[in-house]
């Protein structure tokens, strides 16, 4: 039963991605082409409303469902890591069209091929394991 | 009744899109976690038994259970909303994005989610389906894993969070972005 809250998230996650085209690998070409503002919109709107959300949960100090102290870890400061696998990231976003989240609304709305895409995905994480002692961090 | 499912069925502004992704995003937290669909491929490869090789995926992937179910989760979302909440597949880019990529020899561009005359089985070993769907999910499985997040963990929740690290992570999403679809994709699409 604790699981159902994130099936019904998750189904509400692929609800909106889905009616709002942001699993649509043209919405991703035309973002990166500035030839619409819609991505825009709805990355900057769910940045604004969740900083608000997120001061409001600190400042309020809310704590979680089960009771805990609500604690969202700070990332570790790097250049290298995120600008390098940032990019890397984002080379294969505009080919594909699809981040990992819309990859799998994209196979509920029947788009099998993929996939090829989400195993492909796989391969990259195993890749980057294998060969994580050897990039800069 | 009716009338909701009709008004659902409507394609849905940003304005409505972005807050309730928010929504979805301060839930988890509220459940105790974090929003990171990418997580979900490193806990896939442990499941599949990676850890024994590699030390990155030895890890308790019980712990990512709620994940996984999330991502179930969205895929029915996705089965959902193309079963009873979208009468018309349609996509509402620009005029100037549907005549730039007709230029580039696509077809109907916008009439489907994707671009349907590459995005099929049988393109999968032409030089546009390599690179585009293999090619590209590759380097979004190992970018996102390099980076240490994608959209959802860096752009959404660490820019919430005003974390510095996703800001440079983003910034690197953009640079990659911009150089294949502005630099790239005119000869890709031409091939």
């Amino acid at each position: 039963m604790k699981y159902l809250k994130y099936l019904v998230l998750g189904i509400l996650f692929g609800i909106i991605l889905t009616k709002s085209e942001v699993i649509s690998w043209f919405r991703i070409y035309e973002m990166f082409r500035f030839q619409s503002f819609h991505m825009y919109g709805v990355i900057g709107s769910t940045v604004l409303i969740g900083m608000l959300g997120l001061q409001w949960i600190k400042r309020k100090n809310i704590h979680s469902i089960y009771g805990q102290p609500i604690q969202i870890a700070d990332k570790k400061m790097s250049v290298s890591r995120y600008l390098i696998g940032g990019t890397i990231f984002g080379l294969g976003w505009a080919l594909t069209g699809a981040c990992p989240g819309p990859m799998f609304v994209l196979l509920g709305n029947g788009f099998v091929v993929i996939l090829v895409a989400i195993a492909a995905a796989l391969v990259g994480t195993y890749v980057y394991g294998a060969l994580r002692h050897k990039l800069p961090h | 009744m009716n009338e909701f499912i009709e008004f659902l069925s409507q394609p849905w502004p940003w304005y409505i899109a972005g807050p309730l992704l928010a929504l979805v995003m301060l839930l988890l937290i509220y459940f105790g976690n974090t929003f990171g669909v990418s997580s979900n491929f490193r806990t896939m490869c442990s499941i599949g038994g990676a850890g024994k090789k590699i030390p990155f995926f030895d890890f308790n992937w019980k712990s990512q259970v709620w994940n996984l179910v999330f991502i179930l989760g969205a895929f029915l979302g996705g089965l959902v909303t193309t079963m009873f909440l979208m009468p018309d597949t349609a996509v509402g880019i620009s005029e100037t994005t549907k005549s730039e990529l007709i230029s580039y020899g696509i077809q109907n561009p916008g009439e489907q989610m994707l671009p349907s005359q590459i995005f099929n089985l049988e393109s999968l070993f032409t030089v546009q389906g390599l690179i585009m769907i293999i090619g590209g999910g590759f380097l979004v499985g190992f970018g996102t894993r390099y980076a240490g997040g994608c959209t959802s963990g860096h752009a959404i929740t660490g820019l919430s969070n005003l974390q510095l690290p996703s800001l440079i992570a983003v910034i690197g999403f953009f640079i990659g972005g911009l150089l294949i679809t502005n630099l790239v994709m005119p000869y890709l699409l031409a091939v």
